[in-house]
């Protein structure tokens, strides 16, 4: 197979390491707090302080968000994330994989 | 719609191959109260809630496929290198000659999975009991999961699953609150 077609070449992200891990963890880290901060505000749409924290995490997130796919690809799919040459999405490793 | 984020919510890590683990953990799969069941249960109990917990249904929801992910990662990693005869003595025949190791939807006794389990009854109250009682029940099965495996990087997974079953009860909880409430106040004259 050629590196064109080769899927799995990954020539445009950084390697699965350490670092890898520790930004990965990082992003799960902020995002669980939105879910909590999400699922809490639900149930209680007035709490000012919480909706504060929320937006305070939004902009966290995309700062991390960022970072990550510019060293390991698209998070999201349907023009929520850019791509570099080749096609991206298709790129290994997928989250079960890791 | 929905859009599909390319990460696991919570890290899966497992410390050994273990088969007999893997077929355990398919209770949380294509069992009653498993994840599959739950996502099902809530996107499609939406409809016909009131308003003010169309919200909550649909994260909570969706939230539920992120854990569905997360069990099929275990049972993924569990099993991707056993032998034919580490799957027999896990009691996995009869699903290998199935499915070889490919995941699917059953329980830990290998039923298939089926819509019987769950429930919309259109009135707000019985579907949200039922949601809190899944929850519960979900909960409980992560315990007596993390009680069956020595491997503490799985347990450390099936910990973070056991503790999401308390907040999304506990969230449920709080929408029956909101709807008595509204009930109440409706029925001032």
């Amino acid at each position: 197979m050629s590196d064109k077609m080769n899927a799995n070449a990954n020539t445009n992200t950084k390697p699965i390491d350490d670092e890898y891990y520790k930004l990965l963890h990082e992003l799960q880290a902020v995002d669980f707090v939105l879910l909590e901060l999400a699922l809490f505000l639900n149930t209680h749409p007035n709490d000012m302080k919480s909706i504060q924290q929320f937006n305070q995490g939004v902009e966290q997130r995309q700062k991390l968000a960022y970072q990550y796919e510019l060293n390991y690809g698209p998070l999201l799919q349907y023009g929520h994330s850019y791509s570099r040459f080749p096609w991206q999405w298709i790129e290994t490793p997928w989250p079960w994989q890791v | 719609m929905w859009l599909y984020e390319k990460k696991l919510q919570y890290p899966v890590k497992v410390s050994k191959c273990d088969p007999r683990m893997a077929k355990l953990l398919l209770e949380q799969y294509g069992g009653a109260d498993g994840e599959l069941a739950a996502a099902l249960r809530y996107l499609n109990q939406r409809y016909s809630i009131p308003d003010k917990v169309i919200g909550l249904l649909t994260d909570i929801g969706t939230e539920e496929f992120a854990h569905l992910e997360m069990i099929a990662t275990m049972v993924y990693k569990l099993t991707k290198d056993a032998t034919v005869e580490m799957m027999k003595e896990a009691g996995l025949s009869e699903m290998y000659a199935q499915h070889d190791r490919a995941v699917f939807y059953s329980n830990s006794s290998g039923v298939p999975f089926t819509t019987a389990y769950i429930q919309a009854k259109g009135d707000p109250l019985a579907d949200l009991y039922e949601d809190i009682a899944a929850e519960e029940k979900a909960r409980a099965t992560y315990q007596w999961l993390i009680d069956l495996t020595d491997d503490v990087d799985l347990q450390d997974s099936l910990k973070f699953l056991r503790e999401r079953e308390i907040i999304h009860s506990l969230r449920f909880r709080e929408a029956v609150e909101i709807i008595k409430a509204d009930w109440n106040t409706k029925r001032v004259f």
